[in-house]
């Protein structure tokens, strides 16, 4: 029970393995639903991993897994080279998590929601007061350390959770929806936290979102829709993937140049966003030609080219936009979290 | 922690004081320590501690909780005085039933202690302590630790009463009581918390426990003599487990009254068995095992939560 013993760790062990996060063949059924059917991924240490989805998709009921909250019902998965069933706690110690909900304690100070968590993972107390300001500083709350969590707004909670998931120093930082409900201004501050980390603290972040834009962040990005993993890869090589450049024309007519583009291009066009739009596989090229070959149709007022966004991605893998998977399962998924907690 | 045993770490060579502070950009790294029961008992200290700020701050529950025994001893206890003084054979009502409203304060305290875990649950903290790489033994000990320590604060506030109904302040008494109603405050606060790991809504938890208490307190003699009933309210009142706990205050009490024999009979028979009558001891016995029973299946639940 004195210091040195309760302090030492193995230091082997915890850097045995090279992957942050290596999971084979995992499944989750609840009852008759199968939440997430079977999916394999690596995670290196120190890249920021982002699970791209819609709501339903099984993303959290994959995190829960690896954080050892929910048990699997099949596969295997070990964080920081720990088995998650086998080797809870060991998981635990090195995994710092920011869920969705909100798990402070709005009745304690910033301070003393910190200093628990320092005591509920054994932080030596001469490093607990140094590190509890450094991450506070990070998210720019230390001024605020006194105040009692219950007058935050929701961004300076989120904050305040990241600096309490890196208290331990982590070795993996799991961050379900970071974002989710934040205003744009917040959502890009958590956003610098998060690379500010990355350049700053050896760790792996392992995050899931359903912006889009957000995804662009990260190193590489799964795709996950109905429990499987689509695809995983960096956003470029996925985007290259598409193939199609979006390019979209301000005309007078747009039917008119609808249909110009049917007869003379064999391109079907929609109208989207107020412009007629359409994909090509070269856009920059394209657009010249399209000039050449265009009268008498309506003048164009405006061209612009843009590359592949992930909507496009996530629309070419599962030919549907994530907004339209999600209002889609909406029903069904509230209804099966309503089953699960009972 | 009748169901756990404690694995210690096994020592590894260390790093040394301030061998992990030490980082490339002057970040304090910190290593999580192997489970110990060093990190166990900081675990439940720490837990522990939340309860008593919470309690601290929540003015209100203060203030109720100093009100509740006042309207108990003085508004009932003087009214219904004015009834039953033919019946205590002199002795004040008041008096007669202080070590009832003690129990009474105390369990209300610890129930509402234990409601916070349902609460908990609510807002989503349940969740930070659970993944916490601590044994939930150790959280279900804090928290009834917790809920004791803030009811046992309740009970000191009554037991401070204990000269304005005529009840002396006598060191052994004190000592007796207040140690006889932690053990009822850790009781209840264990029964409270083995019913929050299954209830996870506010209001069914809230019905749920007024449906146990209500009758376990009417049933226990707090408010009445445990002799000479019909013989369906004897065995009602044998069955009730409250009865262990009010009845050894009350013959605490009662020793330390300068009273008739006649009175103390009439008023203090104590709880008999088959016409046995059963040792304060082995009453505080009675308490003190179902709290533990209750507090193991409390663990065991939150065990398997996932």
């Amino acid at each position: 029970m004195n210091e040195t013993a309760t302090t030492a760790v193995s230091p082997a062990a915890e850097t045995a393995s090279a992957s942050a996060v290596s999971v084979n063949g995992l499944v989750k059924r609840y009852d008759e639903v199968e939440a997430v059917r079977g999916i394999e991924f690596e995670v290196s240490a120190g890249e920021i991993f982002g699970f791209l989805g819609p709501n339903g998709a099984g993303k959290s009921t994959t995190i829960n897994m690896l954080c050892t909250l929910v048990r699997p019902s099949g596969g295997s998965a070990l964080v920081a080279g720990h088995d998650v069933v086998t080797e809870r706690d060991d998981v635990r110690r090195n995994i710092g998590l920011v869920f969705q909900d909100t798990t402070l304690d709005g009745y304690l100070t910033a301070e003393q929601n910190l200093r628990l968590h320092a005591e509920l993972y054994g932080v030596p107390r001469e490093l607990v007061g140094e590190r509890m300001r450094q991450v506070m500083e990070m998210v720019g709350l230390w001024e605020r350390k006194d105040s009692w969590v219950n007058t935050f707004s929701g961004g300076m909670k989120r904050r305040l959770e990241i600096a309490r998931g890196l208290l331990h120093s982590p070795r993996v930082l799991f961050l379900d929806e970071p974002t989710v409900g934040l205003d744009p201004q917040t959502r890009s501050s958590i956003w610098r936290y998060i690379r500010e980390l990355k350049a700053r603290e050896d760790i792996t972040i392992f995050l899931t979102t359903h912006y889009m834009d957000e995804a662009e962040y990260c190193d590489r990005i799964a795709i996950m829709d109905q429990g499987r993993i689509i695809v995983l890869d960096t956003p470029e090589a996925l985007k290259a993937k598409v193939g199609k450049d979006r390019v979209q024309i301000e005309t007078d007519d747009d039917q008119a140049a609808i249909t110009a583009l049917r007869e003379r291009f064999g391109i079907e066009a929609t109208v989207a966003e107020g412009a007629v739009t359409f994909g090509v596989p070269e856009g920059g090229q394209f657009v010249p030609r399209l000039f050449d070959e265009w009268d008498p149709a309506p003048p164009i007022r405006s061209v612009s080219v843009s590359r592949p966004s992930l909507d496009d991605v996530f629309m070419s893998y599962t030919g549907t936009t994530i907004r339209d998977a999600e209002s889609g399962q909406t029903d069904t998924r509230r209804n099966f979290a309503r089953m699960m907690s009972r | 922690m009748a169901t756990e045993t404690t694995t210690r770490s096994a020592a590894g060579a260390s790093t040394g004081p301030g061998g992990p502070t030490s980082g490339p950009h002057e970040i304090a790294r910190v290593r999580v320590p192997m489970r110990s029961v060093r990190s166990e008992l900081r675990a439940i200290k720490v837990v522990w501690k939340r309860e008593l700020i919470r309690f601290s701050r929540d003015r209100l529950r203060i203030l109720t909780s100093l009100m509740q025994p006042f309207l108990f001893l003085f508004v009932l206890g003087t009214g219904l005085s004015r009834l039953a003084s033919a019946g205590t054979h002199g002795v004040n009502l008041r008096t007669f039933v202080y070590p009832g409203v003690l129990c009474m304060a105390v369990m209300f305290t610890a129930m509402f202690s234990a409601a916070s875990l349902v609460w908990d649950r609510e807002f989503g903290f349940l969740r930070e302590m659970m993944v916490a790489p601590v044994r939930r033994s150790s959280l279900v000990l804090g928290k009834c630790f917790g809920g004791a320590t803030v009811a046992g604060f309740q009970g000191v506030i009554v037991l401070c009463l204990a000269g304005l109904v005529g009840v002396p302040y006598n060191a052994g008494l004190i000592i007796e009581v207040f140690a006889l109603q932690l053990l009822l405050a850790f009781a209840i606060t264990a029964f409270g918390v083995m019913v929050a790991a299954r209830i996870t809504q506010m209001q069914s938890f809230m019905a749920l426990m007024q449906m146990a208490i209500m009758p376990m307190y009417f049933l226990s003699g707090a408010l009445f003599p445990v002799a000479g009933l019909p013989q369906w309210l004897e065995i009602l009142n044998r069955l009730d487990p409250l009865t262990y706990a009010v009845d050894p205050m009350r013959r605490a009490v009662f020793a330390h009254l300068k009273i008739s024999a006649a009175a103390r009979h009439a008023l203090d028979p104590g709880v008999t068995w088959w016409s046995w009558h059963v040792p304060g001891l082995v009453e505080a016995a009675v308490v003190a095992l179902l709290g533990l029973a209750m507090l193991t299946i409390a663990i065991v639940q939150f065990s398997r939560a996932e």
